[in-house]
């Protein structure tokens, strides 16, 4: 007969009802009529449909030289029990009412317990069921309805205002706005044209749209949103390390003790045999390995869920312990602090030579402040010359041959042997205060000319870095950028520390320079080069707008670009690490109290568990554990 | 002290002793291997108080499916946790769950209970 945990409680609950109202009609001093005989045969049904599960998982648990929390109930309820037959048979006292309704408040703890932790494990499933059902996808000119799984890269597919995007993709035609909370968990809807990408279950909004799509199925944003999840929520926190010390040798400590216990009453009290046995069978059933063991699971997999819907990806739980011992916080500064889309401001020189110049040679170059360069020689429709010997200096610049000559767009760490006018210097000082990257353009052995070029901070950098200096954290932000725009930007958003004319290589290096000094350092950062640097810090922090190398090196990872996501990254980390302590606490403080208490410890002052409250404190430890993780659905976060 | 008390403090020592010697003792424990059938290979294990091999050896390159048998009707064991993987399934809903491991590189695969108190594994060679 297959029942479940809830059906079996019921029936059990229902059968224990006479032995319930004996108990109470006891200080009366009411004998139930018959009632060895009503206790005998509704506890043997209990026990059959009941406890029996409990009993033969525990045997085969002992075969295998294991044992967990089914051997305390089974001991407690079977030594119970078949004490009771024995008594009845013999005249003496009966103590069916402990074997039954231990069973039941067991059971109760089982289905609750069960409950709430497929409520907990349900929210992920809830992530993937946003996905659309089906897609409008253009066959042979015609758009039709397909099924999402016969969607194929390269697919042109339309969506209506109200619809959810099927998958991920670039605009072809149309715009539109979208809500991209699901994903990033900003709630204002994103405005998109041709060109721009879309995401995957996002709902759209007002217009219709074309797309093609790039990524489907498992290798959509969606999908590895809930793959980073999954393996967090599976993943080991190094603070369980302790509780599976524990939990290896709970049961056959707590067996010993009870043995113990009724040796100590019975042999050298002189208790009679029957308070001894109550006794041992309380400390066994009060004693709760599982709320140990559920204590860190059930907390991570519910913090790690909320924050993955406020666009937070922890990766597992040795980072989000990490992040409780972090005082110290570096930015990378281009795309992270600010914007990342560099423009160019100032041209100072002819201008129409210097930009020329400029701009033939970073055409062939993918730095950011390349782009800003050629991107402004377009809009001033300047013609650009074809270069020989195009040569990238690692964080220094470029140089090519320019007509006969050799020509070099840098910054000052190019000039080694280059004089440059006082005018020149004086300019450039007065432009990088102004926080903006000063590039020398040079033509054979002279500097011709500046560029400008400013990359504004984010509207969200200002508030994110103060909100992370209330919290006693020290902010440090490091860039490749000359000391003086540096120095102004950083200004500007409020930083405490700033380290300029950092090569992309040297990064890493300066982020351990920190951690011997003996900070507990993470790392903000988007770029391929940051990468080395998320690995070294103690906590990697990547942009999710940032490479895919540098989402593979961070621990936690912002879906969304705005810095706010790094003190919502750190709080969700603190309160849920907090909470795992916590669950720990009360998980062991019960058994620590609990255990003494049922034993008889404190009978001097008149405290004492029968076995019966043993197993409702029992059933009660494992369902407040689990209540305290789902509580953090509800506790408040900042920047959310 | 009586005969009876007497009795019952060498039993106790005895028991306690037992105990020890059961639970922390060295035991040998069973390893199952898989069985290959048209280039899949597939290992079964029986969940009942535990997991039964506890340890299951897998062939490296081979696709390979993990049965887990639920035997086991109380909440102990209703999930089972591969960490590494990411999995974490209930057994409860169907009789027999299948998992697929990875053979693709050679490793072991810790896997728990959703308390983290019967442990087993998944190596690949």
């Amino acid at each position: 007969m297959k029942l479940s945990n809830i059906k079996r409680f019921w029936i059990s609950f229902i059968l224990s009802i006479p032995m319930l109202i004996q108990m109470f009609a006891m200080p009366f001093h009411w004998m139930m009529p018959g009632y060895n005989w009503i206790a005998f045969i509704t506890t043997t049904i209990i026990m059959t449909i009941s406890a029996a599960p409990y009993w033969s998982s525990a045997w085969a648990a002992f075969k295998h030289h294991q044992a967990n929390m089914n051997t305390l109930v089974a001991v407690g309820t079977s030594v119970a029990y078949f004490y009771s037959i024995f008594a009845m048979f013999t005249s003496r006292e009966v103590y069916f009412e402990s074997a039954a309704f231990v069973t039941v408040f067991v059971l109760l703890g089982d289905a609750m317990e069960e409950k709430m932790h497929n409520n907990a494990s349900n929210a992920l499933a809830k992530l993937i069921d946003l996905q659309a059902k089906d897609a409008e996808v253009e066959r042979n000119g015609e758009f039709v309805k397909v099924p999402l799984d016969q969607v194929k890269p390269g697919d042109i597919i339309r969506v209506k205002p109200g619809e959810k995007v099927p998958v991920d993709g670039v605009i072809v035609d149309g715009s539109t706005t979208i809500n991209e909370s699901m994903v990033t968990g900003e709630s204002m809807p994103v405005t998109k044209k041709k060109g721009d990408e879309v995401v995957g279950s996002t709902i759209n909004t007002n217009g219709t749209f074309t797309f093609k799509a790039t990524k489907v199925g498992s290798d959509t944003m969606l999908a590895q949103i809930v793959d980073l999840v999954k393996k967090a929520q599976t993943s080991h926190a190094p603070i369980q390390n302790l509780t599976d010390k524990i939990s290896n040798i709970f049961v056959p400590a707590v067996l010993i003790i009870a043995i113990i216990t009724f040796v100590i009453w019975y042999v050298f009290l002189g208790a009679t045999i029957v308070n001894a046995m109550l006794f041992a069978v309380s400390v066994v059933v009060i004693a709760c390995p599982c709320a140990l063991g559920l204590a860190t699971p059930t907390a991570l997999m519910v913090g790690t869920t909320r924050s993955a819907k406020m666009g937070v990806l922890i990766k597992n739980g040795e980072v989000l312990e990490e992040v409780s011992d972090i005082d110290t916080v570096v930015f990378d500064k281009t795309g992270t602090i600010t914007v990342g889309k560099p423009q160019v401001t100032d041209i100072i020189g002819d201008e129409k030579q210097v930009l020329t110049i400029a701009a033939s040679l970073e055409e062939n170059s993918e730095h950011p402040l390349a782009t800003a360069i050629v991107k402004k020689a377009k809009l001033d429709n300047i013609a650009l010359a074809a270069v020989k010997n195009f040569a990238a200096i690692e964080g220094k610049g470029v140089k090519a041959n320019y007509g006969k000559q050799e020509a070099f767009v840098g910054s000052d760490k190019l000039l080694e042997d280059i004089i440059i006018s006082q005018e020149m210097k004086k300019k450039a000082i007065q432009l990088q205060k102004e926080a903006k990257t000063v590039v020398y353009v040079g033509l054979g052995q002279d500097i011709i000319g500046l560029v400008a070029i400013q990359d504004v901070p984010k509207p969200s950098s200002k508030k994110a870095i103060a909100e992370l200096k209330k919290r006693g954290l020290r902010t440090v932000m490091l860039t490749g950028d000359n000391q003086n725009v540096a120095e102004a930007i950083g200004k500007e958003v409020g930083i405490d520390q700033v380290i300029a004319g950092v090569l992309p290589t040297e990064k890493a290096n300066e982020i351990k320079k920190l951690q011997d000094a003996g900070r507990v350092v993470a790392f903000v950062g988007d770029g391929i080069n940051d990468a080395p640097a998320l690995s070294t810090a103690n906590v990697g922090i990547a942009m999710g707008s940032g490479t895919d190398i540098a989402i593979e090196s961070g621990g936690i990872v912002l879906v969304q670009n705005d810095l706010m996501g790094v003190v919502k990254a750190l709080e969700i980390s603190k309160k849920t690490f907090n909470r795992i302590k916590l669950n720990l606490f009360w998980a062991l403080i019960y058994n620590t109290i609990g255990i003494p208490i049922a034993a008889g410890l404190f009978m001097g002052l008149g405290l004492t568990l029968s076995p019966e409250l043993a197993g409702l404190a029992m059933a009660f430890s494992s369902v407040s554990v689990v209540t305290s993780s789902l509580l953090l659905n509800k506790t408040k976060i900042a920047g959310a | 002290m009586t005969i009876a008390q007497i009795i019952t403090l060498i039993v106790a020592v005895v028991l306690i002793g037992f105990i020890l010697w059961w639970f922390f003792g060295k035991h040998q424990e069973a390893v199952g291997t898989a069985s290959v059938d048209q280039g899949v290979q597939e290992a079964n294990i029986v969940v009942k108080g535990g997991y039964s091999p506890s340890t299951v050896v897998l062939k490296q390159g081979v696709p390979a499916k993990v049965n887990f048998d639920m035997n086991d009707s109380t909440a102990c064991l209703s999930h089972v946790v591969f960490e590494q993987l990411g999995v974490d399934k209930d057994l409860t809903k169907q009789k027999i769950t299948t998992i697929d491991i990875p053979t693709d590189k050679k490793g072991t695969y810790n896997f728990a209970c959703g308390m983290d108190m019967f442990h087993g594994k998944v190596v690949v060679k």
